[in-house]
């Protein structure tokens, strides 16, 4: 039974994970913009795309790098462009926005690479196939959890030790006292954007590693289920978001494996709806904000 | 007590609603020559993009849901529409992969050999009120836990009831009624339509979007719509003065998706065949966008919004995906003049805006120098973008740049963005047609009295 079970279990850590440093993004930007970044997804689907041209041309002691910094870079300037202008408008047009910098993103990219899948790099090391009790899997599968725990631990120091921190807590607390205090806001929330991206780049890296095919709308349905994870686990909460990356990586992976694929994504959103309507904070948010 | 002049305004309505429903099947028979035949396709899908946009509206703009689950009860409405109507015939092709699928009957072929066209206008219009009510059910169930909800957690969850609903049409089980993920094609279309020699094709999606979009105005400017409009407004003050919240949004959450599955159906009628695939999460923002463009809470804007949307997406900018070679050099000079041309003008009008609004940046460096850095970097981008121009004018290459297949929606989701960011309003604002010309005509009494 465990033995069936296995691959699966594994493969839904390993995708929880991704979900996870995806998920923690949404749920930075939230906590201090109070806004659903729909373009974090596509974020995520440039990186990959970044990603597999770098690799072609350079060695990957270089593209990786580069990939990351790119991304940071894009992710900063969606938010300068799309997002600063608004930031005293209605919340509902800085959504717009963002939908609209999905859209943006996601033609952009289907025109620049010609709307064909192109095959993700094969990155040494973690590609390799490993044996875990009995079934084989690529060693990214089995890194993944490790990795995203490090560098949560960094965040959460960075958050909790660094002043950069304290500002981000400040602002995700009281956005005008804040400001009111000194903080420069729009640093902080740039620097929120950095941090996040920088997950999504790490997170693009794991993810294309075990599905090795980029197209222009990957990134949708693993933004969206990120932030479902980022809403499950309780907005705001990085912890929370790691929690519910992995549990619906995993639930979702043992949906598929009971032969039920069609109903994965669904579940997903049933559980979402669930969570919104049973306890709207999800498990490890504060009590603060009126959300229902 | 109705006055004698609604009776007029009725009356002009009317008229109008005729002329042009007259225009379009004229539009319709006139020679392929003359009519090109993306006027008619755009005239049919702007028309059904119009009605679920006003769909949205109604739920976004005026009851202020901030919903995105169109896309899932267009599905619900196009598949409930495709199932009754594919023909008996062809329901064993169909249902290849499901021997024994299909309904065994077909509501508009059945009411279709027995009354001829008037019955098979009567079985789409039958089959296309089911279809709504199949969408207005279940945006009455989900609406049950998901109403509770407020702004983006709203919109997150209708999201995903969008995606469930997908993904559950799509299931095997399903798969004698729904053909599993495979295509549902064969019903009857808008081209079935016609009276003797004269097509109605064109002018069928325009009566049964322009009927339906009467009923929402009509809705609107009743009691039920000013409580959504307190609503949306004020939701504690609505309470306050005795509106019951949780049944107006409910009503307006089941009527918005009732237009919606119209529409859906609608759009199956038009492409001919449905597959659960294309009504993605994107087909929502697409036409949250038309909102937008339109103007919230205006539902002349989602119509003209719809049309410009639809004639941008699939005509007007058509030219902009196929790749180009120039006649010869003084169709480039005059390409280059055209571009720098429009360099200017949109350089001018930013920098316009930029002095309007006053926001100046203002960086201080140690001298405490304030410097505006927008009309600056304006200028540099368009420096840069003119001497690219001139570049390209000296160069020998004759094939333009950039043009080949995708430039079309680039431009068009930038366009789209500059509309988001600058011009928030859309084209109406929450005005209507028929306000512009109130306020004209107020506006001169105002002038005349002053005088």
């Amino acid at each position: 039974m465990l033995e069936q079970i296995l691959p699966y279990l594994l493969a839904g850590v390993s995708v929880g994970g991704q979900y996870a440093l995806i998920a923690i993004g949404y749920t930075m930007v939230y906590g201090i913009l109070r806004l659903i970044n729909f373009a974090h997804g596509d974020i995520f689907t440039v990186s990959g795309f970044v990603m597999v041209y770098a690799a072609a041309t350079m060695p990957l002691t270089l593209s990786i790098p580069l990939t990351i910094v790119l991304t940071v870079a894009l992710a900063v300037l969606v938010e300068k462009v799309a997002y600063r202008p608004l930031r005293t408008a209605p919340r509902m047009s800085v959504m717009i926005s963002a939908i609209g910098m999905s859209y943006l993103l996601q033609n952009s990219m289907w025109y620049l690479t010609g709307g064909l899948p192109k095959q993700y790099p094969v990155l040494p090391w973690i590609s390799d196939s490993v044996n875990v009790a009995g079934s084989s899997t690529s060693r990214v599968t089995v890194v993944t959890p490790f990795l995203v725990v490090v560098l949560v631990a960094g965040l959460v120091l960075l958050i909790k030790r660094t002043k950069i921190g304290m500002a981000m807590r400040a602002a995700s607390r009281d956005f005008e006292t804040a400001q009111l205090m000194g903080i420069k806001i729009n640093n902080v929330i740039s620097f929120t954007f950095v941090v996040g991206s920088f997950l999504a780049a790490v997170g693009s890296m794991l993810y294309f590693s075990n599905y090795a095919t980029v197209t222009p709308t990957i990134g949708a349905m693993p933004g969206l289920k990120a932030f479902v994870a980022a809403v499950f686990g309780g907005i705001g909460s990085i912890p929370g978001a790691v929690i519910g990356g992995f549990i619906i990586g995993i639930c979702e992976s043992l949906i598929k494996g009971a032969g039920l694929t069609t109903f994965s994504d669904a579940f997903t959103f049933a559980l979402l709806i669930v969570i919104l309507a049973v306890k709207p904070t999800g498990l490890f948010g504060e009590n603060l904000t009126e959300k229902v | 007590m109705i006055k004698k002049k609604d009776y007029k305004k009725t009356w002009i309505a009317l008229l109008i609603a005729a002329a042009i429903l007259i225009l379009v099947v004229v539009l319709d028979n006139l020679p392929s020559k003359v009519v090109p035949s993306m006027l008619l396709t755009v005239l049919q899908k702007g028309a059904i993009y119009a009605l679920v946009a006003v769909s949205m509206n109604l739920l976004n703009g005026f009851t202020g849901l901030f919903s995105l689950g169109q896309a899932g009860f267009m599905l619900l409405g196009a598949y409930t529409y495709a199932v009754l109507t594919v023909p008996v015939a062809r329901q064993a092709s169909v249902y290849q992969r499901y021997p024994g699928g299909g309904l065994g009957f077909s509501v508009t072929e059945s009411l279709g050999n027995s009354m001829g066209q008037l019955g098979l206008f009567l079985g789409v219009v039958l089959c296309l009120i089911l279809a709504g009510c199949v969408a207005g059910l279940f945006a009455w169930f989900i609406g049950l836990p998901v109403l509770k909800l407020k702004s983006d957690y709203l919109a997150i969850a209708t999201l995903g009831f969008a995606e469930i609903i997908r993904s559950v049409v799509q299931y095997e089980g399903l798969g004698p009624v729904t053909n599993g993920s495979n295509l549902l094609y064969g019903f009857t279309g808008f081209s079935d339509f016609h009276m003797g020699e004269l097509k109605l094709t064109t002018m069928m999606p325009f009566l049964f979007a322009g009927a339906s979009i009467l009923i929402v105005v009509l809705l609107i400017n009743s009691t039920y719509g000013r409580a959504f409009k307190a609503i949306r407004d004020d939701e504690v003050a609505a309470e306050a003065m005795g509106i019951n919240l949780a049944r107006h949004k409910r009503m307006s959450f089941v009527i918005s998706s009732f237009f919606a599955g119209i529409s859906g159906a609608m759009l199956a009628m038009f492409q001919a065949s449905v597959q659960a695939t294309a009504f993605k999460a994107a087909m929502t923002y697409e036409i949250l966008l038309i909102v937008v463009i339109g103007g919230i809470g205006s539902v002349t804007g989602s119509v003209l919004g719809s049309f410009l949307f639809v004639g941008c997406s699939e005509w007007w900018l058509r030219f902009l995906d196929n790749e180009t070679i120039l006649k010869n050099f003084s169709a480039k000079v005059q390409f280059c003049a055209l571009l720098a041309a429009l360099i200017a003008v949109v350089v001018g009008f930013g920098l316009l805006r930029l002095k309007r609004s006053g926001r100046k940046i203002i960086f201080r460096s140690g001298k405490r120098i304030a410097v505006d850095w927008g009309p600056v970097l304006a200028l540099a981008l368009a420096a840069l973008a003119l001497g690219w121009d001139v570049w390209f004018l000296l160069s020998s290459n004759l094939k333009l740049p950039l043009l080949r297949s995708g430039f079309r929606m680039v431009v068009f989701s930038v366009v789209i963005m500059i509309v988001v960011l600058f011009f928030r309003k859309g084209i109406m604002g929450d005005q209507e047609l028929w306000d512009l010309r109130r306020k004209r005509r107020s506006a001169k009494a105002k002038a005349g009295a002053g005088k």
